[in-house]
């Protein structure tokens, strides 16, 4: 027997907003990525020129010497709008929190050998603060960008890194039994001791970049290229060794984080150097600039860690890894 | 490990936040944060902010993770089963059409907004609260376009919010009201958007709108409502500690703060006459009036608090007692505006029924039977003799507020209450002193006023006639716009409606 339930039959009108019907050239039912970011930025007819800023409207395209047709070409291959982006990273932190219960029940940070853990003090804990700087550059870039394409992802960007100097703190107060000694002398080294000078002389200075797009080739490609593979590849590895397995637990978050955000800013950059040869020609150029920056600035912190002549290599492993990177990209280099 | 003590909230908090701000020396401070002095605001001593929230960016991705699982499950429900089939009346589907184009927006400029104090306030913790607030309005503004889009696919009036938002006269209203925030320095961003948006005037935005759903059997916008509630409350309370931080920082910010909180009221005001005309007019059925909202949230609930603030010296903004006489006027005013020129708005208008102009008089014995049940009446006789008024003129606007000259005189509801002012050789024009003092200090920055009237005339619009800019607009004519009798929207509402009595036989 055949059940029939009556029902009304209701046919819609329309299958998604007419902005992204245009777009696809037909009325089709669209994604929730796309209706929750296609052309919801204003984009004319603005009433007042800041007050900071008289150069320009607060929502801008002038704000970068990039030229698109349209910024929302450049979408985000995860989809994330806020929905998404919110349950993704709230699952991933509960391995975090899971991994910190372990290591705390294991006692495995005290596994690591006297030596290293100092090392791992010296060149884990004062990153924070970089993270810090890159939370900075997320807000800044969400401010000063143009599409909701490209300015949202630019904000969880942002925040990621504030979860990532977090966690970071945490790991110095399992390290110094919840003290703070640990974050006070990673702070002190932050601010002078020399292995740490250029990094935060290359944090501050991506704080003034004028062009935010450059501040988008420097922060998500150059610096982020350099650091993670180094400080959570290379130096991980060696901490393995010594007893380092419960800090590799504790940050395979950024692990983890460094190789999905990167399949974004490739997206991103990818994109804008196809649009047109100026484009390439000036994200090639911030590249050249930003990636020599990067890598210089952590070399020094690597040779400490790794040893003169490893460390020196794998600064410049690193970077060329990034240069090869950035080939694929279709920048020149 | 060494032996583990344990952290209060508070101590953790700061470690492993308030910590990770350093003082520049590869750069200087003033480029670092160069929007911080601009604005005469002065703060010495940023450590003394108190985090009201303390909440790590991993404990707000679990709160709010859990908050979008469940609201995205309800909206799939009421898309399934077609919940706009419980809905009171058709007539309700404008209401959310006017949040959508004209609130929506507004929640984006916040987004970009808060990310601008989220990187510019040179104290960590409010600006680290600034982000997470920056989050939030994106998520707002995402989830509305996710719940709305629903309807957009059975309603008209939806389907260019974005668009229309940009263009259309009475959308720059809210729009021009967030220009006007968003390009204002940092301080003054957060005392507009923070403290007289969020926390002085929100309960009459959003709990109008989301109880209103809540009687019309809007269940998916009933449950964003309720989804951003708790958002909601931490804006807020951001919003008094940054009012409260500033003026306890340095006595001479209190003009500055007194000047915006009067400033940014009164363009407050201006935008929530939509709302009062949502709530008396719009609502098929009604929670309460606008009079009555006014009086619990703004004079009762915004009296206490300014109670509260004169120990900074900080007093009620200025006209509000204005405000509150406008309370007994504005949403008839407003109606009737939108009735004139619907054939020019992307949502229906109507006339009240015998029942609705019953509950206006209860509800405004002092003012609706003797100045606006008369007009309401001739327009209902006119269109039983198959002339229904619209205005074919456009109207002159406020160069502030913007909205068309319709409002009267204080104390004197038959005249219509004009201002001028000169600047530059030129005469400006204003609803109100509320407007024109607004102005008055800022005349450079209000001269620039996209104004859709002066924009149309001057041929910026698309065109020459109405139907060039409607276009223009990209509306739908025939179905965005005019009144609900014969609107598509009403065909098809009753047709569901003859639809469902024959399937229960």
């Amino acid at each position: 027997m055949t059940i029939d339930i009556k029902t009304l039959k209701v046919e819609p009108r329309r299958q998604t907003y007419a902005n992204i019907a245009r777009r696809f050239g037909v009325d089709k039912p669209a994604s929730r990525y796309e209706e929750a970011t296609l052309d919801i930025q204003a984009t004319a007819n603005f009433h007042y020129k800041p007050l900071w800023g008289a150069d320009h409207w607060h929502f801008d395209e002038g704000r970068t010497a990039v030229v698109m047709r349209d910024w929302y070409a450049l979408r985000d291959p995860r989809q994330y709008y806020y929905a998404t982006y919110n349950i993704a990273r709230a699952n991933q932190y509960q391995t975090t929190e899971r991994n910190f219960e372990f290591v705390e029940k294991r006692a495995l940070l005290a596994l690591m050998e006297p030596a290293w853990r100092d090392t791992v003090e010296f060149y884990l804990l004062p990153l924070r603060h970089a993270e810090w700087a890159a939370n900075m550059n997320g807000a800044d870039m969400c401010d000063r960008g143009y599409g909701t394409a490209v300015t949202a992802p630019c904000l969880f960007a942002g925040v990621d890194h504030l979860a990532m100097a977090q966690i970071i703190g945490r790991i110095g107060l399992a390290l110094d039994g919840n003290t703070g000694t640990s974050l006070e002398r990673a702070r002190e080294r932050w601010m002078t001791a020399p292995e740490w000078q250029e990094i935060r002389r290359l944090a501050e200075d991506t704080l003034v970049i004028g062009d935010w797009f450059e501040q988008f080739v420097a922060q998500n490609l150059c610096i982020d290229g350099v650091l993670y593979p180094l400080v959570y590849g290379r130096f991980d590895a060696e901490g393995q060794r010594a007893g380092g397995a419960g800090v590799s637990m504790l940050t395979e978050f950024m692990s983890d984080w460094s190789a999905e955000n990167a399949r974004w800013a490739d997206a991103v950059i990818k994109g804008a150097a196809a649009e047109s040869p100026e484009n390439r020609a000036l994200i090639s150029g911030w590249f050249a600039t930003w990636s020599r920056r990067a890598a210089d600035a952590w070399r020094p912190l690597a040779m400490r860690v790794l040893g003169e002549a490893a460390g020196a290599a794998a600064a410049d492993e690193a970077s060329g890894a990034l240069t090869a990177r950035a080939r694929k990209l279709g920048l020149d280099v | 490990m060494n032996a583990i003590g344990k952290l209060g909230l508070k101590q953790r908090y700061a470690l492993l936040t308030r910590g990770l701000d350093w003082e520049p020396s590869y750069q200087p401070r003033d480029k670092v944060f160069p929007y911080a002095a601009f604005e005469g605001i002065k703060v010495h001593d940023w450590s003394k902010w108190e985090d009201p929230f303390r909440l790590t960016m991993d404990a707000y991705w679990k709160f709010q993770a859990e908050k979008e699982r469940k609201l995205y499950a309800v909206l799939d429900s009421f898309a399934q089963n077609n919940g706009q089939l419980g809905l009171t009346d058709a007539r309700y589907v404008n209401a959310i059409k006017l949040f959508l184009t004209g609130v929506s927006p507004l929640e984006y400029q916040a987004h970009r907004g808060f990310a601008h104090t989220g990187r510019h306030l040179p104290g960590i913790g409010p600006r680290i609260a600034a982000q997470m607030q920056s989050l939030d309005e994106l998520r707002h503004v995402q989830t509305q376009v996710h719940t709305i889009s629903h309807y957009n696919k059975f309603f008209d009036g939806f389907h260019d919010w974005q668009h229309m938002h940009d263009r259309v006269w009475y959308l720059s209203v809210p729009k021009s009201f967030f220009d006007d925030a968003r390009t204002g320095g940092p301080f003054e961003f957060m005392i507009a958007i923070g403290f007289s948006f969020e926390y002085v005037l929100t309960n009459l935005l959003f709990v109008p709108f989301m109880s209103g759903a809540a009687y019309n059997g809007d269940l998916a916008t009933v449950t964003f409502g309720f989804s951003a509630q708790s958002d909601e409350s931490r804006h807020m309370t951001l919003g008094i500690e940054v009012i409260k931080f500033l003026l306890e920082q340095d006595p001479d910010n209190l003009p500055i703060v007194q000047k915006w909180v009067d400033k940014w009221f009164w363009r407050g005001h201006r935008v929530l006459g939509l709302v009062a005309m949502m709530m008396d007019y719009m609502l098929p059925r009604k929670i309460m009036s606008w009079r009555e909202a006014w009086d619990i949230y703004f004079t009762e609930a915004g009296g206490s608090l300014f109670e509260d603030l004169a120990r900074y010296g900080l007093r009620p903004p200025r006209y509000a007692d204005v405000a509150t006489a406008e309370a007994e006027h504005i949403s008839h005013q407003n109606w009737a505006i939108f009735y004139q020129y619907t054939h020019a708005a992307a949502f229906h208008t109507w006339l009240p029924s015998d029942e609705e102009m019953d509950w206006l008089s209860e509800k405004y014995p002092n003012t609706f039977d003797k100045y606006y049940r008369p007009r309401l009446e001739m327009w209902r006789e006119m269109e039983k003799e198959g002339k229904r008024f619209y205005n074919n003129g456009l109207p002159q606007l406020c160069t502030t507020c913007q909205i068309p000259m319709g409002y009267t005189e204080p104390g004197d509801p038959g005249t219509i209450c004009f201002r001028t002012s000169e600047f530059r050789g030129e005469t400006y024009h204003f609803c109100s002193d509320g407007c024109k003092d607004i102005f008055d200090d800022e005349p450079e920055k209000f001269a620039q006023s996209w104004l859709p009237v002066h924009q149309i005339f001057q041929g910026n619009c698309g065109g020459a006639s109405v139907e060039d800019v409607l276009r223009w607009y990209r509306m739908n004519l025939g179905a965005d716009n005019m009144d609900q009798a014969g609107s598509p929207d009403q065909r098809q509402w009753d047709a569901w409606m003859e639809a469902r009595r024959r399937v229960a036989g």
